[in-house]
């Protein structure tokens, strides 16, 4: 396998009195998708905003492509790419402006169409923000991470809220991604989305890492351990009927 | 290459700047609202009184009290149809004073002027008595045949530049418009991209904090500039506006407004780090405005107000940037000569500025 990009080590997060992260430990290979599961409120989200040095953590070590979060946090910032949970962009202005703005904050230039074509919005070049729908605003936010071509993207929750089809399409997205080379570390609490798009995931509970390995063999795992379905699967599922009646591509919402 | 904060500030100024622009609000209150006051004020017709005296209907007129009341032109005489309407008419102010004469029965030749005049004419009651007693003074001595009265009037006219109203106005509208850009623009930008996590997108990428608040602010400066730049040239080619000294005072009533708007943004820093929700806001940013808007001298100087008041009015930063602006413009003051004006609103601007840092947030 190739070289860890990320390690994190005994990472442990306090808000006052709570402890959100219990001094987890992983690493993250270098081109692989890595997810991380979890319910809401388990600590993906913050144990990732220390990673992307957004936020301060309370003690540990975390190494992002060599540079420690601690001292070189500005050189980390060059080399992610960040999408948000919520981010917000100005509202009026157009997706052409909006990766300009970016790419005067990371100091590249941009070819602004052909950023959308890789997500897909070359025809709303001249939208504003506000006026995309949620399936659009994540694809131009996953847009703006790509902007300084950076080693490692982090994508929370990316598909939270979309229909199927939109969903189908992100992954096919995030799938490109990684065939050039980038490294992506994903949040969701979608099992089937894991189990599709990520070579290796690290289940979080309660600010703990409880299992990590690929998902193929999480199940293997499983099942080893004598686990049976109480109900007998179907060879296709309601999402399969959905996507079959009405169409697997996705449409422009 | 290295990493320029520079670029990214200024990526940050330019989206903001479209941002603005694009924003109703913030183009109704910066350059719309100024501009209807500029428009109303510039066209009414200040400067010469004018009197409406009503002449009762059984008036005398073979005197010469009336007849010298027709050659003053500040005096126009009306004569009445009817003395109730014509009672009304006084009481509700539309005329100033009503006037009847009547000679004096049996002795020829003398008169008595009855001048009636309202609360409801304010001082202009009050200019008709005294132009009417000055007329029966001029009378009486014309009849006296006094040849070397004891004193006379010598009256000597400097010609003088016309202080029109736009002049007082602009500069008020001015300071408003700066006012209202900077607390209200601000407090409502920097609530909103933190509310919006635009901000927090920001933090994402490399460039620093510090440029990421500079750059809203100069996208802010550079657009209230516009709008005062807007502001001037409308006063000074459609109505007149005085530039005493042309483009240097232009210069200098720019650098005035920009020294006011980096103050009055500090107030909006100040609002929106106290501000809990986006509905505290506008009143939070009409206790800082509100009260400078009505008793800084925007509409009328503050000399208008109760002396107990005007202690008040003389501590608000905005007192001495309109102030100042009228002084650069009308009088040609440079910047030196409102030095004790800019040293007030420098004063505001370092303590507000204090309390912009303490009550700052960023998420």
């Amino acid at each position: 396998m190739s070289q860890p990009i990320i390690t994190v080590s005994n990472l442990v997060k306090r808000y006052n009195d709570f402890e959100a992260v219990k001094g987890i430990s992983f690493s993250v290979n270098e081109g692989e998708i890595f997810g991380l599961l979890g319910p809401n409120g388990a600590g993906k989200t913050t144990t990732l905003e220390i990673i992307e040095t957004l936020r301060e953590k309370s003690s540990g070590e975390v190494i992002v492509a060599g540079l420690n979060v601690d001292h070189d946090s500005n050189e980390i910032k060059k080399i992610i790419g960040v999408q948000l949970q919520a981010a917000g962009y100005y509202p009026s202005l157009t997706l052409v402006e909006l990766l300009r703005m970016f790419g005067g904050l990371y100091n590249v230039e941009v070819d602004t169409m052909s950023m959308l074509r890789i997500v897909g919005l070359e025809d709303k070049a001249k939208a504003k923000f506000k006026e995309l729908s949620g399936g659009q605003k994540q694809r131009f936010s996953i847009a703006t991470t790509l902007i300084n071509k950076p080693k490692i993207i982090f994508l929370d929750e990316p598909t939270t809220g979309l229909d199927p089809q939109a969903r189908r399409n992100l992954w096919q997205l995030i799938e490109s991604i990684r065939e050039k080379g980038t490294t992506v570390v994903i949040t969701t609490h979608y099992m089937d989305e894991a189990e599709q798009l990520c070579d290796r995931v690290g289940v979080i509970e309660a600010g703990k890492i409880i299992a990590m390995d690929s998902p193929e063999a999480l199940i293997d795992n499983l099942i080893a351990g004598g686990f049976h379905r109480t109900k007998k699967v179907k060879e296709a599922s309601l999402e399969d009927v959905f996507l079959s009646l009405t169409g697997h591509e996705w449409k422009d919402e | 290459m290295k990493y320029s904060q520079y670029k990214a500030m200024m990526a940050i100024a330019r989206a903001s700047f479209r941002s603005i622009t694009r924003s109703p609000s913030a183009v109704v209150f910066t350059l719309i609202f100024p501009l209807i006051f500029i428009l109303v004020f510039g066209f009414i017709n200040g400067g010469n009184v004018h009197l409406n005296v009503g002449v009762a209907s059984d008036c005398n007129t073979a005197n010469p009290v009336y007849y010298k009341a027709h050659f003053i032109p500040a005096i126009q005489l009306i004569e009445s149809e009817n003395d109730s309407i014509q009672n009304k008419q006084l009481e509700k102010g539309e005329l100033d004073a009503v006037m009847k004469i009547v000679p004096v029965a049996g002795e020829a030749g003398r008169f008595i002027v009855e001048l009636k005049t309202s609360t409801a004419a304010g001082e202009k009651g009050i200019i008709a008595k005294s132009m009417f007693e000055h007329l029966i003074d001029k009378s009486n001595l014309e009849a006296a045949k006094v040849e070397h009265p004891m004193a006379e009037l010598k009256e000597t006219k400097v010609s003088g530049r016309a202080y029109k109203t736009i002049d007082f106005i602009l500069p008020g509208q001015l300071g408003f418009s700066l006012l209202s850009s900077g607390v209200f623009g601000t407090a409502f930008v920097f609530f909103n991209l933190r509310q919006t996590l635009v901000i927090k997108r920001f933090f994402a990428t490399p460039i620093r904090k510090p440029y990421i608040i500079l750059g809203e602010a100069l996208s802010r400066l550079v657009f209230a500039l516009l709008g005062s730049v807007f502001l001037i040239a409308v006063g000074h080619f459609a109505f007149g506006f005085t530039l005493i000294h042309g483009f240097s005072t232009f210069i200098n009533l720019l650098t005035l407004s920009a020294l006011g708007l980096v103050v009055f943004m500090g107030f909006g820093f100040v609002v929106s780090g106290i501000a809990k929700s986006e509905s505290t806001i506008p009143p939070l940013a009409n206790i800082v405005a509100m009260p400078q808007f009505l008793l800084a001298g925007t509409f009328f100087g503050i000399e208008a107000f109760p002396e107990w008041l005007q202690p008040i009015c003389r501590a608000l930063p905005l007192t001495y940037l309109n102030d100042a602006l009228r002084k650069t413009a009308f009088d040609g003051a440079t910047l030196i000569d409102v030095l004790p004006q800019i040293g007030v609103i420098s004063v505001w601007g370092v303590v507000i500025y204090a309390l912009a840092v303490k009550f700052f947030r960023w998420e």
